[in-house]
């Protein structure tokens, strides 16, 4: 039962990246040509609004509901792996027209041939375990 | 209804992720959704072959089950909230670039044939690009620590400098695939 409020807001995420037609193929391109402000808006007013939350987290004037205060691990920093794997993710963003939230999402749209998509990031995060040694970081 | 069955707006979509990302914090937990293919990977049994998969996967079931829900939200969507219409209306100017690179029809749908239709799928350039972009996707999202959830919305709402970097590597890829190698590729 404790996971089914994650269940709930899985289906508002997935409700949401639908009808804004984030995971439209066309929105990405359409976004990378510099073509319309709708994906730049909802990024844009998404991270405007956590940065809210954020101060309020931090002031402690937001708990969890288990009242716990509420800390946010930072990633893990380094310009290689930023950088480096930032542009190979880049890279399929815009051929595949999907980062991952959306690919998922996809799925519930019936979208068959999605799945060698995500059949093909779950070998990519595989080969990034294997030859994580010797990548630079 | 109409309100909810057109398309939504931006000014919507942009602050119901923001909730998302606050709810998934007031439960304890942080938005990020490529870490589920780590997980994946755990469950299939990747731990046998690379110990950076020898994980405790039960830690984060939370994150399949926002997946699921996520999975189960875009059929609501599809076959509950949406009008007869699946167009998308985007800039004219970008369906007549499509267009010049060999993808037509830009816009009728929500995704292209020439990459995602069956058809496409079964045969061997169609299924060589889903397969290459999703092994980009998976291994640099891992590499970067994170994806569009996670260092786009959640770093840099928390103003991180590894996000900015990675959102600034998102950018170069993507760039260079929609300006210089899409033309390639169709």
């Amino acid at each position: 039962m404790k996971y089914i409020k994650f269940f709930l807001v899985g289906i508002l995420f997935g409700i949401v990246m639908s009808k804004a037609e984030i995971i439209s193929w066309y929105r990405i391109y359409e976004m990378f040509k510099f073509q319309s402000f709708h994906m730049y808006g909802i990024i844009g007013s998404a991270v405007l609004l956590g940065m809210i939350s954020m101060f309020l987290f931090k002031k402690k004037m937001v708990k969890t509901f288990e009242g716990n205060e509420i800390h946010i691990t930072p990633k893990k920093v380094g310009l290689y792996r930023n950088l480096l794997g930032g542009t190979l993710f880049g890279l399929g963003w815009a051929l595949a027209g999907a980062c991952p939230g959306p690919m998922f999402v996809l799925v519930g749209k019936g979208v068959v041939s999605i799945l060698v998509v995500i059949f093909g990031a779950t070998l990519g995060a595989f080969l990034y375990g294997l030859l994580k040694d010797k990548l630079p970081h | 209804m109409e309100f909810i069955t057109q398309p939504w707006a931006w000014y919507i979509a942009g602050p119901v992720i923001a909730l998302v990302m606050f709810l998934l914090f007031y439960f304890g937990e942080r938005f990020g959704v490529s870490s589920n293919l780590e997980t994946l990977c755990s469950i299939g049994g990747a731990g046998k072959f690379v110990d950076y998969f020898k994980i405790d996967w039960k830690e984060n079931t939370w994150n399949l089950i926002f997946v699921l829900g996520a999975i189960a939200g875009g059929f609501i969507s599809t076959y509950w909230l949406s009008s007869s219409t699946e167009a998308v209306a985007i800039n004219p100017q970008t369906v007549q670039d499509l267009a010049d690179i060999g993808i037509l029809n830009a816009g009728t749908t929500y995704l292209p044939d020439e990459i995602f239709s069956i058809d496409t799928m079964l045969s061997l350039k169609g299924f060589l690009i889903l397969i290459i972009a999703g092994i980009m996707v998976g291994f640099g999202a891992r590499w970067a620590g994170g994806c569009t959830s996670g260092h786009a919305i959640v770093g840099l709402s928390n103003l991180e400098l590894p996000s900015l970097i990675s959102v600034i590597g998102f950018f170069i890829g993507g760039l260079v695939m929609t300006w210089f190698i899409l033309p390639l590729l169709f």
